[in-house]
């Protein structure tokens, strides 16, 4: 096993690296400007807002993500003449295009499934006071609710930026130079299969762990009164 | 009615190999959470590293990266080997293999986990009780924490269940004639990307949907005789 080829192609694994990290960052920021309405309607007693919602994340957690890239890059083309009268075409064809839209609508359904099991998980007592104080409606939601609600939701989002991380990696199969794309394409030219899966492996450990600690970083800060004593 | 073209039995055949894929997938997932599970509750240091080391791995390296470093790497190291001792062979390993023996690695790490939690959810006075009574540590193992981990793991196993079945839809990626790869392939010939690929999705639905109504009343089962809420 020779590392000095890794040294000697390194820079296509950096680029690879931070466009998997440029597209974990922008799936996730998109994702998460939609999730809270998503699990809002989740949550609402409007039938017509509900069901939608529901059908809508049963549908992207019910279906494996590699699925949803193929039927939006590959599918899209079926659609070609339809999606050229609506002005549409230039977006679906380009691959970048369908791996930030997959990427983006299954983590909206996963952020709103969290979002709402945290909303549900904030404490009636909290809801109760607010109420004998006169709050309701969207003072409620903005003072009392979402606040207690993203600190509740913290652990589990954690997870979800990791499993994000780890499913950008699938966008290599639509011939996007992520990391491991990049690691594929040098494997193809080189051989040097160990050496460069390995790299790419110890970058992606790298990458999600400095994550974790991050977020073990911010959980302490901001529930640290909450923690059990260990 | 949607025109499958004549493919429409072989993506029923995938679908009859994916399931395949997933229960023998699941299998050694269970045997290696059950394996690390001991090896993170046991008294010897090296074996709760060990463990240890096996959840960190596979929670940081995506299982595209594992899946083509096992798929391409393994054949590699063993004709390295064997190069080596002097024979010059040619392997190649099975996608089947490959895929049930990564898809089982990568989900006993999240089955360990389940299985940490089911086990230390168990009263220790039972165990107490049942030295007492002169068991000895397969018997106790058998009739005393088993039954009872079982309770506490269903939820987190159906979960990993959920998860894996459509993890298998990456070893389309290594060829293996299952639901993605055969609507790949009928896509390809028929031109019909969007249709056959939302018909893989319709048949994962499926599998997640009659999953989850397994799981209800697996779980309900496994809770008879508990008190509930009235």
């Amino acid at each position: 096993m020779d590392f000095s080829i890794v040294a000697e192609h390194y820079p296509t694994l950096l680029d690879g690296a931070l466009i998997t990290l440029y597209l974990t960052l922008l799936s996730l920021s998109i994702g998460f400007v939609f999730a809270v309405p998503m699990a809002l309607c989740r949550l609402s007693e409007n039938f017509f807002l509900a069901k939608p919602a529901y059908i809508y994340v049963l549908c992207f957690r019910g279906t494996p993500l590699i699925v949803q890239i193929f039927l939006i890059y590959y599918g899209s083309g079926q659609f070609r003449a339809e999606l050229t009268g609506l002005g549409l075409w230039e977006y679906f064809r380009s691959a970048w295009f369908c791996a930030v839209l997959s990427l983006t609508l299954n983590t909206i359904a996963y952020t709103a499934e969290i979002f709402r099991g945290a909303i549900q998980a904030v404490p009636r007592g909290d809801i109760e006071a607010a109420n004998a104080c006169g709050m309701s409606g969207i003072l409620l939601f903005r003072r009392i609710i979402l606040p207690k609600a993203f600190r509740l939701a913290i652990p589990a989002y954690g997870n979800e930026i990791i499993f994000t991380l780890q499913s950008t990696s699938l966008v290599s199969v639509i011939t996007i130079l992520d990391l491991t794309g990049a690691a594929r394409k040098l494997v193809s030219k080189t051989f040097a299969v160990y050496e460069f899966y390995l790299t790419a492996a110890v970058i992606y450990l790298v990458m999600t762990y400095t994550i974790v600690f991050i977020f073990k970083w911010i959980e302490k800060r901001l529930s640290g009164h909450l923690q059990r004593a260990e | 009615m949607i025109d499958f073209k004549g493919y429409g039995w072989t993506l029923l055949e995938g679908l009859q190999l994916t399931l395949l894929v997933g229960v023998c997938a699941m299998l050694v997932a269970i045997m290696l959470g059950l394996l690390g599970a001991a090896g993170k509750m046991s008294r010897s240091r090296s074996a709760r590293y060990a463990a240890e080391c096996y959840t960190v791995i596979v929670r940081g390296v995506p299982e595209l990266i594992l899946l083509l470093l096992i798929y391409y790497g393994v054949p590699t190291l063993i004709q390295g080997v064997a190069t080596s001792l002097g024979h010059d062979i040619i392997i190649d390993m099975n996608p089947f293999t490959t895929g049930v023996l990564t898809i089982g690695f990568v989900y006993g790490a999240f089955s360990t986990e389940v299985f940490r939690v089911a086990f230390q959810a168990i009263d220790r006075g039972q165990l107490e009780a049942a030295n007492a009574a002169g068991m000895n540590q397969w018997l106790v193992f058998r009739r005393i924490l088993l039954p009872q981990a079982l309770r506490y793991a269903l939820p987190g196993l159906g979960n990993v269940w959920m998860i894996l079945i459509k993890a298998t839809a990456l070893i389309s990626i290594i060829q293996l004639e299952e639901t993605m790869r055969k609507a790949y392939i009928a896509a390809g010939a028929t031109r019909q990307p969007f249709t056959f690929f939302l018909a893989a999705a319709g048949l994962f639905l499926g599998i997640t949907l009659v999953s989850m109504f397994v799981q209800t009343r697996l779980e309900s089962w496994a809770n008879r005789g508990q008190p509930r809420y009235r």
